[in-house]
C-alpha cells in the first residue's frame, strides 16, 4: 500500500498535476460531486423522495438568502416543495451512476471489438469498421433516442419505468463505443508488430490471450484519456435524453429531469429549480473535462 | 429518415412520436418556417385583400379529425371550427339556430328540424337531410364517443330535403343542447371515403376520416401533419359568412407546443399569436409583458378524481382479493387527504375555485347545497383507512394526462395521498395513451377534467356518472364503472321529467348524493385563460372553444 502511494507521489503524472491548480480545483470539484451524491442519503439535508415528508405548502420557496427564503432549504425548493439542494444530490447520483456505467460498457464493447478487429484483421477488421463509420455517420444522441425509443416499444410502458436507467446506460454505451475502438485499433495495429507479441506467439500462447494481457495493457493509455472525457460527454447525452422527456422516469430525477422540470418555471421567475441543477452539472462535467484533457497532455510523451 | 420510423413505430409508441415530434421541431423549426414565408406569400396573392392569420399554439395534438370519434375537449376545439351542428351557441352563449332555421315538437316522441338551405360542404355539395340522418347514425355507432350528443333519440327520419325528424326513444327536454354537440358530416364523402362509421380511437385506427375532414363549417383543412401542425383555411361558400360576427380570421395554424415555456416564449416573440392554455404560473409574467394580452373567461370545467369501482380486484394496486374503492369510507378518505387549498394556491396559483360538484354554478342544475368539501383533514383519514380496514393502507396507481396542469396536481396529490397511507404513484403519459387506457377501463384511479358544453347537468351525470349502458350514452365517459341504482334512477327520471322545477329538484338530489356518496372526488374548477396577441380580439366563452371566424386581428 506504502509502497503504491509512493510510486504515485513520485511519478511523473502526479509532478504535472502539483503544477496545474486549475487542475486540483477541477479534481477537487469532481471529487466533491462524486462524495456528494455518493453519500447523499447521509448528507442531503431531505430525502425528496420519501412522499411522506413533502408539504406542497413549502413549494416554490425561494433560495435561504432571499427576502422569503427558509433556513431549511438552502438552494429553495421545486414545485412539489423538495428540496432543491437534496434532489440535486441525489439527482448527480442518477447522473453519475449512468454516466460512468455507460462509460464502462462502452469501453468493454470497444476495447474487444478494437482488439479484434485490429490482431485479426483481414474482412472482419473491415467489416467491424465499416459498422464504426456508419455509426459515425449518425450522431450519438439520435443512436441513443432510436434505442431508448424503441426499448419502450418493446417493454411497455409499465415496465419501462423500472429498467429505464438500464435502457439508458446501454442506449448510451451503444452509441459510444465506436471512438474505443478506433483508438484501440490503432494502437493493436502498431504493436501486434513488435517483438513480445511475436515472442507470445512463437511460444504458442492463443490469440485471445495475447490480445488481452500483452497487448491491451499497451495500449490503455489513450483508452484512460478517452475515458475520462466520455463520462463527460455521456452525462450530458444523458442529461439531453432526460431534458428530452425520455431519460429516467420523474420518480427518480436525474440532473436533466431536474432542469426539464424546472424550464417550466423560468417564466414565473422561480429561477432557482432549473439554475441550480444546471450549474451542478456545468460544474460537474467542466471539471471532468478538464481532468481529461490534463490528462491527455500528461500522459502525451511528445507534450513533456 | 426520422420521419419514417416515426411513422412506423407511431401506433405502438406513444412516447417515442412525442420525441420524434419534439426532435422534428427542433431540427425543421427553419424548414417549417420557410415553409410558413412560402404559404404566407401565396396568401398574399390570394384576391382577399384583408387576409389574416394567425398561429393557434397548443399543448395537445388534435388526435383525429373524426367528429364522432372521440370526446375531446382538444379534438372539440379544433373540429367546431371545421363541423357544425344544427344548433350553435351565439356570441352571448345563447342558443341559436345553425344548421336548423326552426324546431317544433308536434308530438312528445317526435323533434321536427327545418334546415337551413343553400348550405355547402367544404367539397362543395350542399347539405340535405340525408346528411343529417347519416350523422346520427354515425354518432350512434357503438364505437362511437358522442353518443351523449344524441341523448334520448332513437333514429332521425326524413321528411324531405330540407327536413329532419328526430324519432325520441325518450324524452329528452333539452335536446338542442345536446345537439350542439352532434357534428354534421357529409354522407355522400363519407360513403365514398369508406368512412361510414367512427374511427375506432382506442385502438388508434386509421381512417380517411380521421385524416380529412369535409364539414359545413367556416374553415377546410387544408393541411394536416400530426403533431407537426394543422393548417385550417376560410370556407369561401360558407353559408354565414356575411354574418356581423364574421372576423377577419382567413387561415389558422394549429402547432402543437408540448413545452409550456416554449408555447409562450413563441407568443411572446410573436411566432404563434393564440394560446388557449398558457399554464398559471406564466399569467402574471404575460400580463406585463407587451404586446400579449390576457382574456379570462369562466370555463364551467372541474378536475375531479375517479375511482375503478367496478372490479373486485383492482388492476394496479397491493390489495389484492377486494377493492378498497369499493368502501365510502375510503372515498371519503382521499377526500380528506387532500389540501385542495393548497393545490390551488401553489399549483394553480389562484387560477382556480374550490367546488365540491361536478355542476358548474351557471349551468342548469346547479345545487349550491350538494357544492360542499369534506374539509382537509389527514387525521380524519387516517381513522377512515383505518375503520374501513386498511390500517396500514395501500398503494395504488393514479393515471393522468399529460395535459398540464394535470401532471403537476397528480404529482402535488401523491405525497398528500402518501401521508395518510395510501402510497399513490403517479403515472402520467401522453393523451394519445391515456385516453385510449381509459376507454379500456384500464385503470385503477385516474385524474380527469370535465366541461359541460350544453350547460345543462344531464350531459354530465348521464356521460360520467350513470352505470354503463352499452351502445348507449349512459356512462359513456364513466371509466370507473362506477354504478348505483339510486343514482341510476334519478337520472332516468329527470332525464325525461319536463317540468323544470320538478326536473331541478332531481339534479338537486343526485348531486346531493354523488356528494355523500363521493362518488367521485371534485377538486376545482380551474380559470383557464387565453393568451394572445394584443392586436387579436378574441372572446373567451364557457365551453372554451375558439371560435376562429369570430376573431379578428388588427
Amino acid at each position: 500500500m506504502n509502497d503504491t502511494l509512493k510510486r504515485i507521489f513520485d511519478s511523473d503524472l502526479w509532478y504535472s498535476f502539483k503544477r496545474h491548480p486549475l487542475v486540483i480545483v477541477a479534481a477537487i470539484l469532481s471529487l466533491a460531486c462524486i462524495l456528494g451524491a455518493v453519500f447523499a442519503p447521509l448528507l442531503a439535508p431531505h430525502n425528496p423522495f420519501d412522499l411522506k415528508t413533502l408539504n406542497l405548502l413549502d413549494a416554490f420557496t425561494p433560495p435561504a438568502w432571499s427576502a422569503s427564503g427558509k433556513g431549511q432549504f438552502l438552494l429553495g425548493t421545486d414545485d412539489q416543495g423538495r428540496d432543491v439542494m437534496s434532489t440535486i444530490m441525489y439527482g448527480s447520483r442518477v447522473s453519475l451512476t449512468v454516466g460512468i456505467c455507460a462509460v464502462a460498457l462502452s469501453m468493454v464493447i470497444g476495447i474487444t471489438l478494437g482488439l479484434i478487429s485490429g490482431y485479426v484483421g483481414g474482412a472482419l477488421d473491415s467489416f467491424i469498421m465499416r459498422v464504426a463509420d456508419v455509426q459515425l455517420s449518425f450522431p450519438a444522441i439520435l443512436i441513443a433516442l432510436l434505442i431508448d425509443g424503441v426499448a419502450r416499444v418493446v417493454i411497455g410502458k409499465n415496465g419501462h419505468d423500472e429498467v429505464a436507467i438500464y435502457v439508458l446506460i446501454f442506449a448510451i454505451a451503444a452509441s459510444g463505443w465506436v471512438q474505443y475502438a478506433r483508438t484501440v485499433r490503432g494502437s493493436t495495429l502498431v504493436e501486434r508488430n513488435k517483438e513480445y507479441v511475436q515472442a507470445a506467439r512463437v511460444i504458442g500462447r492463443r490469440p485471445l490471450a495475447i490480445m488481452f494481457s500483452h497487448v491491451l495493457p499497451n495500449v490503455m493509455g489513450p483508452v484512460f484519456v478517452l475515458a475520462t472525457l466520455h463520462v463527460g460527454a455521456a452525462i450530458i447525452t444523458e442529461a439531453t435524453l432526460s431534458f428530452l422527456g425520455v431519460g429516467v422516469p420523474p420518480t427518480q430525477p436525474s440532473l436533466g429531469t431536474l432542469i426539464r422540470i424546472g424550464n417550466d418555471f423560468l417564466f414565473s421567475g422561480e429561477w432557482w429549480i432549473t439554475v441550480f441543477p444546471g450549474i451542478m452539472l456545468v460544474i460537474l462535467v467542466l471539471s471532468i473535462n478538464i481532468i481529461g484533457d490534463w490528462l491527455r497532455d500528461a500522459l502525451n510523451p511528445k507534450l513533456r | 429518415m426520422v420521419y419514417q420510423i416515426r411513422n412506423s413505430i407511431r401506433r405502438n409508441g406513444q412516447n417515442f412520436e412525442r420525441v420524434g415530434a419534439k426532435l422534428l421541431g427542433l431540427m425543421n423549426k427553419p424548414l417549417i418556417f420557410f415553409t410558413a414565408v412560402l404559404l404566407s406569400v401565396g396568401m398574399l396573392s390570394a384576391p382577399t385583400a384583408s387576409a389574416k392569420s394567425i398561429v393557434y399554439g397548443t399543448q395537445d395534438e388534435p388526435q383525429t379529425l373524426d367528429p364522432h370519434a372521440a370526446n375531446l375537449a382538444v379534438t372539440n376545439r379544433l373540429l367546431s371550427n371545421v363541423y357544425e351542428g344544427l344548433v350553435e351557441r351565439d356570441k352571448d352563449f345563447k342558443l341559436t339556430p345553425w344548421l336548423a332555421t326552426s324546431w317544433t315538437q308536434p308530438d312528445a316522441s317526435t323533434w321536427r328540424f327545418k334546415l337551413r338551405p343553400n348550405v355547402k360542404f367544404h367539397d362543395g355539395s350542399t347539405f340535405s337531410a340525408d346528411d343529417v340522418v347519416f350523422s346520427v347514425q354515425r354518432a350512434l355507432h357503438p364505437l362511437s364517443q358522442q353518443k351523449i350528443s344524441l341523448q334520448g333519440v332513437d333514429s332521425a327520419r326524413k321528411v324531405d330535403d330540407l327536413t329532419v325528424d328526430f324519432v325520441m326513444r325518450e324524452p329528452n327536454p333539452v335536446l338542442p343542447n345536446h345537439l350542439t354537440q352532434l357534428r354534421i358530416m357529409s354522407r355522400a364523402w363519407a360513403v365514398k371515403n369508406k368512412a361510414e362509421t367512427p374511427q375506432n380511437y382506442k385502438d388508434a385506427e386509421d381512417t380517411f376520416a380521421s385524416r380529412n375532414a369535409n364539414g359545413t363549417g367556416p374553415f377546410m383543412v387544408k393541411d394536416r401533419q400530426p403533431d407537426v401542425r394543422t393548417v385550417l383555411v376560410a370556407h369561401p361558400n360558407w353559408w354565414n359568412k356575411n354574418s356581423p360576427e364574421r372576423g377577419n380570421v382567413t387561415e389558422v395554424t394549429l402547432r402543437p407546443i408540448k413545452s409550456s415555456p416554449t408555447r409562450i416564449a413563441a407568443l411572446i416573440s410573436n411566432e404563434v399569436q393564440f394560446v388557449n392554455d398558457p399554464q398559471p404560473q406564466d399569467v402574471p409574467r404575460m400580463r406585463s409583458s407587451p404586446g400579449v394580452k390576457i382574456t379570462e373567461g369562466q370555463e364551467a370545467r372541474v378536475q375531479f378524481l375517479a375511482f375503478d369501482q367496478h372490479r373486485d380486484e383492482l388492476l394496479y394496486s397491493n390489495v389484492k382479493g377486494k377493492n378498497p374503492w369499493k368502501d365510502v369510507r375510503v372515498r371519503q378518505a382521499v377526500a380528506h387527504a387532500i389540501d385542495a387549498e393548497a393545490i390551488r394556491t401553489k399549483v394553480m396559483r389562484n387560477l382556480a375555485v374550490l367546488t365540491g360538484t361536478i355542476i358548474a354554478p351557471g349551468d342548469q342544475g346547479f345545487f349550491k347545497d350538494a357544492d360542499k368539501r369534506l374539509p382537509y383533514d389527514p387525521e380524519r383519514a387516517k381513522k377512515l383507512l383505518a375503520e374501513a380496514g386498511y390500517p396500514n393502507g395501500f398503494s395504488v396507481t393514479l393515471d393522468c394526462g399529460d395535459n398540464k396542469p394535470a401532471p403537476d396536481i397528480c404529482q402535488a396529490i401523491a405525497p398528500m395521498l402518501a401521508k395518510v397511507g395510501i402510497n399513490t404513484t403517479p403515472n402520467v403519459m401522453p393523451t394519445g395513451t391515456f385516453f385510449p387506457k381509459l376507454q379500456k377501463f384500464d385503470t385503477s384511479f385516474y385524474l380527469l377534467s370535465w366541461t359541460t358544453p350544453t350547460s345543462d347537468a344531464l350531459y354530465t351525470l348521464q356521460s360520467l356518472l350513470r352505470t354503463q349502458v352499452p351502445n348507449a350514452s349512459g356512462g359513456d365517459n364513466n371509466f370507473g364503472r362506477y354504478s348505483n341504482k339510486t343514482l341510476d334512477s334519478l337520472i332516468d327520471r329527470f332525464r325525461v321529467e319536463t317540468d323544470l322545477k320538478k326536473r331541478d329538484a332531481l339534479i338537486g338530489e343526485a348531486l346531493t348524493l354523488i356528494n355523500r356518496e363521493m362518488s367521485i372526488v371534485t377538486l376545482h374548477r380551474p380559470i383557464i385563460p387565453w393568451a394572445m396577441r394584443a392586436n387579436v380580439n378574441a372572446i373567451l366563452p364557457p365551453n372554451a372553444v375558439p371560435y376562429f371566424f369570430r376573431f379578428n386581428v388588427k
